[in-house]
C-alpha cells in the first residue's frame, strides 16, 4: 500500500475522518473509490465512526479495510451478511454494514443475503453492482446484462445459456423484514449526490433500529467493460440504469 | 459450589457445558443426531440473555459464529458429519483469523448422506485439516455424557487461550444416550482479554480481522506463527487416559464411545486372564504420541478399534513407528462394535503372549 500523502490526500483525510489518506488500488474510472467516500462521509456526519464495524467482501473491495478508518473484518466470499448478523446480534449498539459486490451478494452469497434480509437484521448493506467479476478478470456476474461481453461470455451473455440478469433488490423488497431499498448510481455528479442521500438514509434506518436496509449502487468498471471512464459512465445512463431502474424501491 | 445430579442426553449436557462456560452466541442448522443440542441452546440462550439463531445453512451458522467471535464473545455451533463438511470453509477462515470458537460434531455414518447412526468416520477431517490451508484444530473426544459437559467447558477455555477453533468430536451414540451427570450450579468462566476484538474504535485505533496477506512473505510469516502456536499446544495440551497398561501384552487404543466399549472388552479379557490394557486419547489433536511410544516398551501388540475403516490407526502406527505390530478392528456405516466382538478379536490375535 502506498502511504504517500500529497496535499490532496491530506485534505481528504482532514475532511473525512472515516477515510484514510492513502492512495487506493482501484482502476481509473472505477466507482469503488467514490462509494467508499460516500459511506465514510455519511458515517462522519452521524458521528458514528467509533461505533462502526464493517464487513468487507471478497472481490475488488477485499482490502477496503486499508481505506476505511474504523473496525473492519473480512468475510468469506458471500458470507458477508452472516458475519454481519453474528456481529450485530452480540453488539446491537454498534453500527454494522456490509459492502458487497454482485458476485458476493447475488451469486455465491444469495442464501446469506436473502435470509439476513428476511430475519430483518438491523444492518446496512451497500451492494455494488458493476456487472462483472472485476478481481478475477471480468467474468460474467449474475447482474451482467444480456449480450454483454465478459471473459466467460465472449460472444455476449446468452439468456438461453446463462439465464437472466438478476434484479436482487426487487426480490428483497417483497420481504417484510426489509425496510429500505434504493438503487442509485455514481456515474455523474448528480447521481453521486443522490447516492450519498440514499447511503445516509440506509445508515439512519439502522441507527433508528428500523431493520434491514440496502442500497444498490450501479458502478463503472471501465477495465472489464473495455471502455474509457467516460464511456463507462455513459453506459450506466444509457444501458445499465435502463435495465436496473434507479430510485427508491421500498421505504418503511 | 453446589452441584446437581441429573439425567441428561449428551447433546443437552454439551449445551449446558456451553452455558456454564459463558457461551453467549449459538448458531446452528437442524441435522440428526445432534438436534437436541440445537433445541437446548434455543431455550438456554434465551434464558441466559445470549443469542440463538437457527441459520439458513451450516455455512451461514459457522460464518455467524465468525462474526460473533470477531465481536469478542464466546461462541458455539454444532452439527453432524454432512453439516460439518459444509462448515469447513468457515473453519479455515476462523483458524486463519485466529478467532476462538467451539464446534461440535456428533458424527453419523457416511460418506454422503449416510445414515444417522453413530460413526467415527470424520477423524481424518477433524485432525488432519478438513478445510483448505495449513491449520490444526484442538480436537477433544468425549466418552460419556459427563465428558460432554466437562470437555465443552474445557473447549471454550482452550479456544480463548490459543485464539483458535476447538472441535468436540462426539458421535450419535454420545449425543443420544442419557446418563446421570453432575452439573456444577455455576462456575466462574476463565476470562481472557481480547485486545483484537471488534467493538468499535472508540478511544483506540481501528482494528482489522483478516486472512488475506498479499505482501511478499507475509502469508508465510503468518503460517509460521500459526505453526509455532500449534507446536506449543502439542507440547502442553495432550490428554489421554491409560487403563491397565503397566503389565499389558495387548493395548487397545480407542476414543470416544468406542473407548467405553473397549474398556468393557478389556475387563472381560482380564477376567479370562488376558493381559489387556487400554489407552484412550482425550485429545485427538494433539495426539498422545508419547503415551503410545512409552507403551511400546512393554506391549507386544496394539489393537486400534474404531467405528471407521481405520483412521486413527494411522496416527497410532506413526507413533509406534514399526516397533510393535498394530492391528485394527473397525465397524463402518453406523455399525457399533460390541464388547464381545472386541474380545473375540483380542482372542484371535494370538502370538502376543495370550
Amino acid at each position: 500500500m502506498i502511504q504517500k500523502k500529497d496535499t490532496a490526500l491530506k485534505n481528504a483525510e482532514a475532511s473525512v475522518k472515516s477515510l484514510r489518506a492513502v492512495e487506493h488500488h482501484y482502476c481509473a474510472g472505477c466507482g469503488h473509490g467514490i462509494i467508499h467516500r460516500l459511506i465514510c462521509e455519511a458515517i462522519d456526519e452521524y458521528g458514528i465512526r467509533d461505533r462502526v464495524i464493517a464487513v468487507a467482501p471478497v472481490g475488488c473491495a477485499v482490502i477496503a479495510y486499508e481505506y476505511w478508518n474504523f473496525d473492519v473484518t473480512e468475510a468469506a466470499h458471500g458470507r458477508t451478511p452472516a458475519v454481519a448478523t453474528g456481529i450485530k446480534r452480540v453488539r446491537p449498539n454498534n453500527i454494522v454494514f456490509t459492502y458487497q459486490g454482485d458476485g458476493d451478494l447475488a451469486a455465491i452469497g444469495t442464501a446469506e443475503i436473502i435470509h439476513a434480509a428476511n430475519r430483518g437484521e438491523n444492518i446496512t448493506v451497500i451492494f455494488v453492482n458493476n456487472g462483472v467479476y472485476g478481481m478475477t478478470g471480468g467474468q460474467m456476474a449474475p447482474t451482467t446484462l444480456a449480450g454483454q461481453k465478459t471473459s466467460t461470455t465472449m460472444e455476449g451473455r446468452s439468456l438461453r445459456r446463462d439465464g437472466y440478469p438478476l434484479k436482487i433488490l426487487e426480490m428483497l423488497a417483497v420481504l417484510p423484514g426489509v425496510k429500505y431499498v434504493e438503487r442509485v448510481a455514481v456515474n455523474s455528479s448528480h447521481e453521486v449526490l443522490r447516492a450519498k442521500r440514499a447511503i445516509s438514509k440506509a445508515f439512519k434506518m439502522q441507527i433508528d433500529g428500523k431493520g434491514f436496509s440496502i442500497v444498490e449502487v450501479l458502478s463503472m468498471c471501465p477495465t472489464y467493460w473495455g471502455m474509457t471512464p467516460i464511456q463507462a459512465s455513459d453506459r450506466i445512463k444509457n444501458d445499465v440504469a435502463i435495465f436496473y431502474p434507479l430510485g427508491v424501491i421500498k421505504s418503511c | 459450589m453446589s452441584k446437581n445430579r441429573v439425567l441428561m442426553c449428551g447433546n443437552e449436557a454439551c449445551g449446558e457445558g456451553a452455558v456454564l462456560a459463558g457461551c453467549k452466541f449459538y448458531a446452528g442448522y437442524p441435522i440428526t443426531p445432534q438436534n437436541e443440542l440445537t433445541s437446548y441452546m434455543s431455550k438456554r440462550m434465551n434464558e441466559t440473555l445470549g443469542v440463538f439463531i437457527q441459520s439458513e445453512s451450516e455455512t451461514s451458522a459457522i460464518n455467524m459464529v465468525f462474526g460473533a467471535s470477531a465481536a469478542g464473545v464466546r461462541v458455539m455451533t454444532s452439527s453432524s458429519s454432512p453439516g460439518i463438511s459444509l462448515k469447513q470453509e468457515g473453519i479455515s477462515y476462523l483458524s486463519a483469523c485466529e478467532l476462538p470458537c467451539v464446534i461440535v460434531n456428533m458424527q453419523r455414518g457416511g460418506p454422503g448422506l449416510g445414515n444417522i447412526a453413530p460413526s467415527q468416520g470424520d477423524y481424518f477431517q477433524s485432525v488432519k485439516g478438513g478445510g483448505h490451508g495449513d491449520y490444526k484444530l484442538i480436537v477433544l473426544a468425549p466418552a460419556s455424557v459427563q465428558d460432554m459437559l466437562d470437555l465443552t467447558i474445557t473447549a471454550f477455555d482452550l479456544a480463548d487461550k490459543y485464539r483458535m477453533p476447538v472441535l468436540i468430536l462426539g458421535d450419535g451414540l454420545l449425543g443420544q444416550m442419557m446418563e446421570p451427570l453432575t452439573i456444577p450450579s455455576e462456575i466462574e468462566p476463565k476470562h481472557y482479554d481480547k485486545p483484537w476484538a471488534l467493538t468499535g474504535c472508540k478511544g483506540r485505533e481501528p482494528r482489522v480481522i483478516k486472512s488475506l496477506l498479499l505482501a511478499d512473505g507475509a502469508l508465510e510469516e503468518h503460517n509460521k506463527h500459526l505453526q509455532e502456536k500449534f507446536k506449543i499446544i502439542k507440547e502442553v495440551e495432550v490428554y489421554s487416559q491409560s487403563f491397565n497398561t503397566k503389565d499389558a501384552d495387548i493395548i487397545i487404543v480407542a476414543y470416544g464411545s468406542v473407548a467405553r466399549i473397549a474398556k468393557a472388552a478389556m475387563t472381560l479379557a482380564r477376567a479370562k486372564g488376558l493381559k489387556v490394557g487400554l489407552i484412550r486419547p482425550i485429545t485427538l489433536w494433539p495426539f498422545p504420541d508419547k503415551v503410545i511410544q512409552e507403551a511400546c516398551a512393554r506391549a507386544k501388540k496394539f489393537l486400534v478399534v474404531e467405528m471407521s475403516a481405520g483412521q486413527m490407526v494411522e496416527d497410532v502406527r506413526l507413533a509406534v513407528n514399526g516397533k510393535v505390530e498394530v492391528d485394527f478392528y473397525g465397524r463402518m456405516g453406523g455399525g457399533v462394535p460390541g464388547e464381545g466382538e472386541i474380545l473375540k478379536h483380542i482372542e484371535s490375535l494370538g502370538g502376543a503372549g495370550v
